[in-house]
């Protein structure tokens, strides 16, 4: 691929507004629209507000809507587009913007705060635990997430109804949720919390989440489904809920 | 004064960096009962500990149940070319295994062996399979293991400020001021004791793993306080980062690559390490190829291969192929694990690893070799600490993790970061907590030293004229990586002395544009301090030490010399300027210096 020069629509503005901007980049082999916009920040726009750290897919700082689509801005490559049709660049709609590209997420870490933690059951004799890879393997697919909240950002419950985000966890905290639920080691029974505080109920399978994950965790198949699953077997099993009737509870 | 106005936070400890060792070493002193501050420049989560893909070394001993803390003590001495702190060696070797059974107990999930205990895997430089690891990803399992448990302990977390300066009340720890990023707006935190725990200085060399943060903030508010910076010669080229295609240059192709069977080839398919086993290592090393193969499954009877070599020797070995012309066709060497392992093999042990090639450089690792070459990757020097309780210089500042020196010596071992992060972060916490109960009251701070600090942090602002800090930045990195990078001369290291002085005129009278509210042009004209301190520090460090040894190489001095083996080189400020002294080497004990005599 030859040099050539590629024109991004960049979103400059914060809460107050603002509007896309237009830079002309040279674009070489390889680059990614991280690197493009580094570029326009080191010549063109020194203040342009990007968040970002390891470039390499791993830390999920650098998430923005490309073109529409929410994407890591690091692993997504500029031979994607077309070389002369301008590539759009927002922030993440979901969360309030601070400036530019960078949005405020502090929603996400406060519903992290909600997730009741981890209680393991007494280790063996030697001090140690026994796990077998294949109980883990699932839990390790949720344990990949890099928190990138592309997942958050796409989701209908979230993005389209503000009052939801009080009682509303989301994909990123369902498949922690599912994580500790399936914790071999893990003893407490998160079920209630679940449909009450993480508000489960409120996803209507449409697996936004899943197509945006940069890790491609199975978010729905593997864990929101499975939750639910969980929730039906505890309250509202037909033959315990005619026990409980016949119990009087 | 206006410019002064700030929010006033009063805490007992102030831990200043949130990858491995700030957020154990927040855990830690919040566990003591210390009023606890974490402090990061980014999002919590997202330190360099990320990065992170080999593993944590520990003694388990479970796949390798020869393997003890005496041995791993052993290999991280030699790794270190004996320039270690033995003490805190010693310390790191009996302590890991409990800190990573304690990640397990907080629910980080690693690999299994067989019968369902953590598995090892092999890296350079360690004797057995030691790696505690999940697939590659093992710094993304630790920083999220740590960051839900101080998430669990309700640890006050002050996201994306940059601590400017650390206050001092005569001579003692006093504070720390900085700025939120997100708002511009400053920030004055009054505190008994501070944590350093702020990684490396990556960002001073043009190819590195690091990203943005590591400007040395740490190295430098520490010098700044007064503490002494130990060790800064010895930075460490991880042999094998990206080298294609440019914009991904830099980036760390993990030694778990070699670990799980990979070999480097040179550009004629020849497997060139066996010409680069040095006298110190020799003993131990596969001479034969057929011998090398085998000890991937037969550690009694076989050597290691030397593709496991040291970073420090493997960096040195691609350096001098590509400059003989053996290189590929973007100046690195081959990575090839293709043509030796099945493809679902390296999915599963490198899943990140066949992600990050696939998608970003068009390569199919399970089909066709990777192109590496050495990156800078890691500062074993760093502040100078107490091996007991990771105390500085500075009475109420501590240091743990990359921003410490003297655990790893000369040269780091892969899978000894790690390690490092828990032991002495959590030592860190410990201490410091333990310090500041002995403080009566809050410490005090002069308001003109506060309003000092804010008056300099806001001038780039005022000024008309002057450059881009992008430009700056960028011109430093380019000088330090072509004077001070992995060989070194006499005549260059002068000259980037000089360069030095040229370029911190020109950073003093850096101007940005924009307001105050995450402005990252404003951001990088205040790190370039730290930058360009840390790159001084290494400079002179590394025109005073004349041999070679680990990550310090000298070509005008090739060898080691019998009298920088006994000294490190500190450095300290005095008067404004950095001042630089040989100090002897802590002595080891008689029975820790038996254990190499026996092989």
């Amino acid at each position: 691929m030859a040099t050539r020069e590629a024109i991004m629509h960049v979103f400059r503005g914060d809460a107050e507004g603002g509007a896309f901007r237009e830079y002309r980049v040279p674009v070489e082999e390889g680059m990614v629209v991280l690197d493009v916009l580094h570029k326009i920040q080191a010549t063109q726009a020194n203040d342009l507000a990007i968040r970002w750290n390891c470039k390499a897919g791993k830390c999920g700082s650098c998430g923005a809507e490309v073109n529409g689509k929410p994407r890591l801005t690091c692993m997504t490559r500029m031979n994607l587009f077309p070389p002369d049709a301008p590539i759009s660049v927002a922030p993440l709609r979901t969360f309030p913007i601070i400036r530019d590209l960078v949005t405020d997420v502090a929603f996400n870490f406060e519903m992290a705060k909600r997730i009741p933690y981890f209680q393991p059951r007494p280790p063996e004799a030697d001090g140690t635990y026994r796990m077998m890879q294949e109980d883990i393997d699932r839990g390790q697919e949720f344990r990949k997430c890099i928190e990138c909240f592309l997942c958050q950002n796409v989701c209908h419950v979230i993005r389209d109804h503000d009052e939801h985000k009080r009682g509303f966890a989301g994909p990123r905290f369902f498949i922690r949720l599912a994580e500790l639920e399936m914790h071999p080691l893990d003893t407490l029974d998160r079920r209630e919390m679940i449909r009450d505080v993480a508000g489960i109920g409120l996803c209507n399978i449409t697996k936004c989440c899943t197509d945006v994950c940069p890790e491609h965790i199975h978010i729905t198949d593997n864990a929101i489904i499975p939750l639910k699953e969980r929730l039906v077997d505890k309250y509202y099993d037909p033959v315990l809920w005619l026990v409980r009737k016949l119990a009087g509870k | 004064m206006a410019l002064a106005q700030h929010e006033t936070h009063d805490y007992d400890v102030v831990v200043v960096g949130a990858g491995g060792a700030g957020l154990r070493a927040a855990i830690e002193a919040s566990a003591q009962g210390a009023r606890t501050a974490l402090v990061c420049k980014s999002l919590v989560g997202k330190a360099h500990t990320v990065m992170a893909e080999g593993g944590i070394a520990a003694a388990l001993g479970n796949v390798y149940p020869e393997d003890n803390w005496q041995v791993h003590f052993r290999d991280t001495m030699r790794g270190g070319k004996m320039l270690n702190n033995w003490r805190m060696a010693q310390l790191h070797a009996q302590e890991s295994p409990d800190r990573v059974l304690e990640l397990e107990r907080w629910g980080a999930l690693f690999d299994r062996t067989k019968d369902g205990r953590i598995l090892q895997r092999d890296f350079g430089g360690h004797r057995y399979a030691r790696l505690a690891h999940v697939g590659d990803r093992t710094g993304l399992e630790m920083i999220r293991t740590l960051q839900q448990q101080s998430v669990h302990r309700g640890i006050d977390v002050f996201m994306e400020y940059t601590i400017q300066r650390l206050l001092t009340d005569e001579g003692r720890i006093s504070g720390a001021f900085g700025y939120h990023r997100p708002s511009g707006t400053f920030i004055l935190f009054r505190s008994k004791a501070v944590v350093l725990a702020t990684g490396g200085i990556g960002k001073a060399y043009a190819i590195t793993s690091n990203s943005w943060e590591y400007t040395g903030d740490g190295h430098s508010l520490a010098l700044w306080a007064g503490a002494d910076l130990m060790d800064m010669e010895f930075v460490q080229f991880h042999p094998t980062g990206m080298v294609w295609p440019p914009s991904v240059r830099g980036i760390l192709v993990t030694e778990g690559v070699r670990g799980d069977g990979g070999t480097l080839k040179n550009d004629k398919g020849e497997r060139f390490m066996f010409r680069y086993i040095p006298e110190f290592f020799r003993a131990e090393t596969a001479e034969t190829e057929e011998e090398a193969d085998r000890w991937y499954t037969d550690k009694k009877n076989a050597r290691r291969t030397p593709d496991l070599l040291p970073r420090d020797e493997v960096a040195r070995a691609i350096n001098t192929e590509v400059k003989a012309g053996r290189g590929t066709p973007h100046g690195g060497v081959f990575l090839d694990i293709a043509s030796r392992r099945s493809a679902e093999y390296i999915q599963r042990r490198l899943p990140s690893m066949y992600h990050q090639f696939k998608e970003l450089a068009d390569v199919d690792i399970t089909r066709e070799p990777m192109e590496v070459g050495p990156t800078c990757h890691y500062i074993m020097g760093g502040v100078r600490v107490d091996a007991d309780s990771t105390a500085s210089t500075v009475p109420g500042l501590f240091a743990a993790g990359e921003v410490a020196a003297g655990m790893h010596g000369a040269n780091r071992l892969g899978g000894n970061s790690l390690s490092d992060l828990i032991v002495f972060g959590r030592r860190a916490g410990l201490y410091a907590a333990e310090y500041a109960k002995q403080v009566k009251g809050q410490p005090r701070v002069d308001d003109g030293q506060v309003a000092a600090i804010a008056r300099e942090v806001l001038a780039p602002f005022e000024r008309t004229g002057g450059e881009n800090p992008y430009t700056i930045q960028r011109d430093l990195q380019e000088m330090m990586q072509g004077l001070v990078g992995i060989i070194r001369l006499e005549g260059e290291l002068k000259e980037a002395v000089q360069r030095l002085e040229a370029l911190k005129e020109r950073a003093r009278r850096v101007r940005v544009e924009g307001g105050r509210v995450y402005n990252p042009g404003w951001h990088l004209a205040l790190d370039l301090g730290s930058l360009l301190t840390v790159s001084e520090a290494i400079t002179l460090a590394a025109l005073e030490r004349r041999e070679s040894r680990g990550g310090h190489t000298r070509e005008d001095y090739p060898g080691p010399d019998s009298h920088f083996a006994k000294v490190n080189v500190v450095l300290r400020r005095s008067n404004g300027r950095m001042t630089l002294a040989q100090e002897p080497l802590l002595e080891m004990p008689p029975e820790l210096k038996k254990l190499f005599e026996d092989k």
